[in-house]
């Protein structure tokens, strides 16, 4: 009996081994580069080198400098999530318990956009949003947009941009979770006398509570980091911390304000993320 | 004996949970980073300048006709053909050319390619070929070679005056331009009046959040620094911050859509833009479709520069790169490419030697500008690294803000 425990033991730690040592080449490694190249001395360069100084007014620096793409960046992320989830609820729902035999076709259409590149599925945005397009000039028409209105490089689509680009992390977890819900559960709660809406918020939406919570995750967390859609879609005042870390690093060469910076969101989000976690119920709903 | 056995397979000692894999997990890591503290790879970076004489390789190319180069899309006449320039070098010399337009962005490759040629590794290139400022940056670091001087006579003998005697390389040693180009203005004729000046481009309200500015920081600024009424070739710290503040005023109003590297002239096209800050061979290169389309030389003048070729350091083709430079130096090659291309060619003798190869083009002031254009024309004063970054930072805090 000891044994069977100790070899079964043995063979759980042989198994992480893999997973451990990706782990620390591919994040410990660099995530300990990182934080050393923040705390560089701010006045080195390429030409002379950089010394470890412990600068820690780097991080000072960057937050005084960049609040405010921080502070947007947090802001898009979170209205892209809520979209995500809105839209994606629907979408999961439809296709967990109202698609019938076209189930799988719907899940293929979700993740379909995802064999065409993520740039070009952005710069296609731009054709749609163009000044002269279809959707603007039918706007305007509508007299919705004024004449010299637009809705390219405006926050609206960047927003709509990070919307759609991560809705598939948001559609396939939550569809997870619905899926594999017992039905009879919704129907034994019309049985008895719970009408659509309450037996929703009483049946259906707590049973989706793990996909929600993942698909929230899976969105915020990218979404919040992403520059492709402030770049292509934006303008100079949408600008988020994605763009401003690119630039700070291969324009600017300024290597140690781009880590701090990496660290400050890196910190952020992972604080976001744990409150949100425990809130929300914990290691069950993972 | 133990009294292990005594708790049941799930809480075992030995089974797995997650606290007891997280333990390991953190212990593992914290081994890691004890481990590399030990050696401390990347406590600290040695600075990485090289010298060019010490970080060279043998040269084989008169065994192996080979030639690596690396170039910007649209800068060459299609490959393929027979007649084109890449196969008649191919055929007199008898070096068979990898030509790559890898090369998108200047601070983009150099991020690309800094840890090497940074700690005097091989890039596998042979000839680069980047903007003047980018240019003046590698030959600082000592990450190019010397050019032997009698290998490129045509060279010598045929740049064109005004790209003659630059700061960072005066007599030539380490750089070739490839092709020049002016940076100016270029606006939509059908959608607004002419656009004669970048104050402008700033100021007026019917272009308001219509124009876009180019992302490279000297392209931009050497503007701002000449409605300042400052000398881009020599400014002080005052015009700096008086020109970067007015351009984030600029910013804040909402004139600029963005600030973009390479895609303006599809959005000039596509209506979405009507003015912006365009290089002048790109534009050439749309209006031939799209008569509406206009480059305008402002009135605060036209920034000249060039790209360059150069051969880092450990190319091991360095003979077939200098052959490559001087046959592309004579005039007959160079009028060929140039009616590719539309940037400004800068080989003496070209205009002439265009005669034959399309008469059309032989008066074309933005291939082969005339004295008037170049009176105007201004650079941007070589930077050293720290106000380099300081520079690029505040330009930053700027255009990502």
């Amino acid at each position: 009996m000891a044994e069977t425990v100790r070899r079964r033991g043995r063979t759980g730690y042989l198994l992480i081994i893999p997973g451990a040592l990706w782990l620390l080449v591919f994040f410990a490694f660099p995530f300990y580069s990182l934080i050393a190249t923040s705390l560089y001395d701010p006045t080195g360069s390429d030409f002379r080198g950089y010394q470890m100084t412990y600068a820690f007014g780097n991080y000072v620096d960057v937050v005084e400098a960049y609040w405010q793409p921080l502070l947007r960046s947090l802001l898009y992320g979170a209205i892209a999530t809520f979209f995500c989830l809105v839209l994606g609820y629907v979408l999961a729902y439809a296709i967990a318990f109202k698609s019938g035999r076209y189930k799988t076709l719907m899940l293929v259409l979700v993740i379909a956009p995802f064999l065409t590149s993520f740039l070009v599925r952005t710069l296609s945005w731009k054709l749609l949003l163009a000044d002269d397009g279809f959707i603007v000039n039918t706007l305007q028409l509508l007299q919705v947009l004024g004449d010299d209105g637009r809705l390219l490089a405006t926050p609206f689509a960047v927003v709509a941009g990070l919307t759609y680009n991560f809705l598939p992390f948001m559609v396939l977890p939550l569809f997870a979770s619905l899926d594999k819900m017992d039905y009879r559960l919704i129907e034994a709660s019309r049985d008895l006398y719970g009408n659509p809406v309450v037996s929703f918020f009483k049946v259906t939406w707590p049973l989706s509570l793990p996909g929600v919570v993942s698909g929230t995750l899976l969105t915020f967390i990218p979404a919040v980091g992403d520059f492709i859609n402030a770049e292509l879609l934006g303008n100079t005042n949408t600008r988020m911390i994605g763009n401003v870390v690119q630039s700070l690093f291969t324009d600017a060469n300024d290597y140690p304000a781009a880590g701090a910076l990496s660290v400050i969101l890196m910190t952020m989000i992972l604080a976001m993320v744990l409150v949100y976690v425990r809130r929300a119920g914990t290691e069950e709903l993972l | 004996m133990p009294s292990g056995p005594s708790v049941g397979p799930q809480s075992g000692r030995g089974a797995l949970t997650r606290r007891r894999l997280l333990q390991a997990g953190g212990g593992v890591a914290a081994l890691g980073v004890a481990g590399a503290a030990l050696k401390l790879p990347f406590f600290g970076a040695a600075g990485a300048q090289q010298d060019p004489l010490q970080c060279r390789a043998s040269d084989v190319s008169s065994s192996a006709k080979e030639l690596i180069v690396s170039n910007w899309p649209g800068y060459m006449d299609p490959p393929r053909k027979k007649t084109s320039t890449i196969s008649v070098f191919e055929e007199q010399t008898g070096i068979e050319v990898s030509y790559t337009d890898d090369i998108g962005d200047n601070a983009e490759f150099y991020a690309k390619v800094r840890n090497q040629l940074g700690s005097c590794e091989p890039i596998d290139r042979d000839m680069i070929i980047l903007t003047d400022w980018m240019a003046a940056r590698m030959i600082s670091l000592g990450w190019i070679q010397p050019l032997d001087k009698d290998r490129v006579p045509n060279l010598r003998a045929n740049l064109i005056k005004p790209l003659q005697g630059v700061q960072w390389d005066p007599d030539l040693s380490y750089h070739a331009p490839w092709q020049s180009g002016l940076t100016g203005i270029a606006y939509n004729a059908a959608k607004v009046d002419e656009v004669g000046s970048f104050t402008e481009l700033l100021t007026r309200s019917d272009l308001k959040g219509r124009v876009t500015l180019l992302s490279e920081m000297r392209d931009t600024m050497a503007f701002m620094l000449r409605v300042e009424g400052a000398d881009p070739d020599d400014f002080t710290q005052d015009q700096w911050e008086n020109s970067i503040e007015n351009l984030r005023g600029v910013v804040a109003s909402g004139q600029i859509r963005s600030f973009i590297g390479n895609d303006y002239m599809n959005d000039l096209a596509a209506g979405n833009i009507v003015a912006c800050e365009a290089w002048s061979g790109d534009v050439i290169a749309v209006a031939a479709e799209n008569p509406d389309i206009r480059f305008v030389v402002p009135e605060e003048g036209l920034s000249l520069w060039s790209d360059n070729m150069m051969v880092p350091n450990q190319a091991v083709h360095q003979e077939n790169a200098e052959a490559w430079i001087d046959y592309y130096y004579q005039p007959e090659v160079a009028a060929k490419l140039a009616a590719w291309v539309n940037y400004i060619c800068p080989v003496q003798g070209a205009q002439e030697a265009m005669e034959k190869v399309d008469p059309s083009l032989v008066d074309n002031t933005l291939i082969f500008p005339d004295e008037e254009m170049l009176a105007t024309t201004f650079d941007f004063m070589p930077l050293d690294d720290r106000q380099s970054i300081d520079y690029e930072r505040d330009w930053a805090s700027v255009t990502g803000g």
